[in-house]
């Protein structure tokens, strides 16, 4: 038992200097600096940023209304005199964590459903593809909107992650068990399985570590995809109200002030390169870890 | 042959599978739209049976007999297809409705996935042959920022900048409202005119994933032995281009375009939203804001279906293009 402890600790320290030793080699490329510093940067955002720069959501004050840009107010303040950027810093949380919630839920079911279809093949392996084949056809997003609309008593974070990870998961599914099969193939697997080595064992030790690279790429992957749906369904309005969603001020900014048609409320617009800034960091990220783990993608820097 | 009709009955089980599931999802789910419907006509001091009757009219449905009944009516109804009522706008079929949305859609759409696929296809070759160029470095970085900005988030800066600073097109609409519809050089001209900043915004978020796409496959065939044996036979580069690397390169991409398809026809709600674009996606998102539960549902059903049967056209392109496929 206690061998088995050191074990862990032992892996779980490799596990970290291979993390280190990734990042440092990521963050020596153009795209992967790139991306690494602009991800730091939301992530602290969200953690951090609110605590830093707080705000009171109750505030209305007639003569703050739609202040333009000034010292006080770097992007202006919006309909009820709150100032845009620290909304958009408390904004970033919500935004963050349904994004990352989502994609954890979306990469459960992606891997049980990639890991069964490859592992075992046969009838479920048939049956898991044709699922996959029909989520995928299916228009995610008018899914997602007809869902939301159906559901519309529900709300709260875990409500909204849950919903976006109902077809979110085909696409990941389908890129495991390709990868599963090519592992499947391989010397390793094949001699863990000479000797007579369990599917559990084939499964957690020989195959998922091999699979970790692209799961954190998959994860990464899975959020940027869960953000754009979420912002756009907070966007047209849709979702449930959020006191403070970069979606929603977008949804106030077009609806309400008309922000997009008249250049004195173009500071609402604001949340938009927010939105932009974060998906290219992700994107610059997963692609850079990409190129990182495919050697043959390597050679491109 | 026998591959083709294999996809044609993948696409049928598709198009059943999503038709059971939103009959199922609006009928049986505890406080379902027809349940509220009924309770909210009952509200307005209307006798139960009454209501019940005239939400069986909206709905096209016999409430009255088992669920099981009520499914293959639905099924006769959309077969003959009729596609009930809308519950908003009083007693106006949906199916008037989705015939004036829907040609607006597929017309921008299949225009711009068009152009955005065979731009993206010569931008992957160009940037593939002239590796690490200065023009490599530019395409690259710039595929990889407009292949992640979200679409609807292009769509917002498009119409800021092009609508409203600097005025060249119009802010939403078709067409030019003053101009009657028909086939005049007129008419066509504003359609495209009205058109521009919606095709702009789904070629520039889409184009970029075709480059990158289209410029590693091609990187891919240029190693093969075969692409040195026709240099090495004395074949024009040109003919080498077209007819070895070309026509290779593109078959991985097809399989990214019948995905691409879901996400550019649900992508339309947000475009058409933002551009007040008369299709079947701003129709959807109008229908979800007022809650009008027959609409909402007759357009997840028709983009769907469309999808389906872009995705079987895609097939059958592909079928031709690849050889392989034939024999199999």
């Amino acid at each position: 038992m206690e061998r088995r402890f050191s074990n862990i600790s032992e892996t779980a320290k490799s596990t970290l200097r291979t993390a280190g030793g990734v990042i440092k080699a990521i963050a020596s490329t153009k795209k992967g600096a790139i991306g690494l510093s602009l991800s730091a940067f939301f992530f602290s955002m969200a953690t951090i940023g609110p605590i830093v720069a707080p705000i009171d959501l109750k505030y209305v004050n007639p003569s703050d209304f739609y202040l333009p840009p000034s010292l006080e107010h770097p992007l202006g303040t919006d309909y009820f005199g709150k100032d845009v950027l620290r909304l958009i810093i408390l904004g970033s949380r919500e935004v963050l964590s349904i994004g990352v919630l989502a994609a954890l839920i979306t990469l459960s079911i992606a891997l049980i459903a990639g890991l069964s279809s490859g592992f075992i093949g046969g009838w479920v392996d048939a049956a898991l593809t044709t699922a996959m084949d029909i989520t995928l056809t299916i228009p995610a997003f008018p899914l997602l909107l007809v869902l939301v609309a159906l559901f519309r008593g529900a709300s709260g974070i875990l409500f909204m992650a849950a919903i976006l990870s109902v077809n979110a998961w085909a696409g990941l599914a389908r890129a495991i068990r390709s990868r599963v099969l090519g592992i499947k193939e391989r010397e390793f697997v094949e001699a863990a399985k000479c000797l007579g080595l369990g599917n559990l064992h084939l499964i957690f030790r020989e195959i998922l570590p091999n699979l970790m690279g692209y799961i954190v790429i998959i994860l990464i992957t899975g959020v940027t995809g869960a953000i754009y749906a979420e912002v756009a369904l907070f966007t047209l309005g849709v979702a449930p109200y959020s006191q403070a969603n970069w979606g929603v001020m977008l949804n106030m900014a077009l609806m309400h002030a008309g922000a997009v048609t008249s250049a004195r409320y173009a500071n609402l617009l604001a949340p938009a390169l927010f939105i932009a800034l974060l998906q290219i960091g992700l994107v610059s990220l997963s692609s850079s870890l990409e190129q990182y783990i495919n050697p043959r993608l390597r050679e491109e820097e | 042959m026998k591959w083709i009709v294999k996809r044609m009955i993948k696409a049928a089980i598709t198009v059943y599978v999503v038709l059971t599931f939103t009959f199922f999802l609006i009928r049986m789910m505890p406080g379902n739209p027809i349940e509220r419907a009924i309770q909210e006509y009952m509200m307005q001091g209307i006798p139960e049976y009454q209501a019940r009757n005239m939400v069986s009219t909206i709905f096209q449905l016999d409430l009255s007999t088992p669920v099981i009944e009520q499914y293959i009516q639905y099924l006769g109804n959309l077969a003959r297809g009729t596609l009930g009522k809308s519950l908003t706008l009083a007693g106006t079929p949906v199916i008037t409705l989705i015939s004036y949305a829907l040609p607006w859609t597929v017309f921008v759409l299949s225009v711009s996935i068009l152009a955005s696929f065979l731009l993206g296809i010569l931008t992957g070759v160009a940037m593939a042959y002239k590796r690490r160029s200065i023009l490599d470095n530019v395409a690259l970085t710039l595929s990889t920022v407009l292949t992640a900005v979200p679409n609807y988030i292009f769509a917002m800066f498009a119409l800021f900048a092009l609508a409203f600073i600097w005025p060249i097109f119009p802010k939403m609409g078709a067409y030019d409202i003053a101009i009657t519809p028909g086939f005049t050089p007129e008419f066509i001209f504003s359609v495209l005119y009205y058109a521009s900043l919606p095709f702009l915004t789904y070629v520039a978020t889409t184009v970029g994933g075709w480059a990158l796409y289209m410029r590693g496959s091609t990187i891919d065939v240029l190693g093969e032995d075969y692409v040195m044996a026709a240099e090495a036979r004395g074949l024009s580069s040109r003919r080498v281009m077209m007819s070895y690397v070309g026509r290779n390169a593109i078959l991985p991409l097809f399989t990214s375009l019948t995905i691409g398809m879901g996400y550019i026809f649900g992508g339309s709600v947000l475009i058409e939203t933002i551009f007040v674009y008369p299709g079947i996606g701003y129709l959807l998102s109008v229908a979800v804001s007022r809650r009008d539960y027959t609409i909402m549902q007759a357009c997840f059903l028709l983009t769907t279906i469309t999808v389906v049967l872009a995705n079987l056209f895609t097939d059958i392109l592909y079928s031709k293009l690849d050889p392989r496929i034939r024999l199999e």
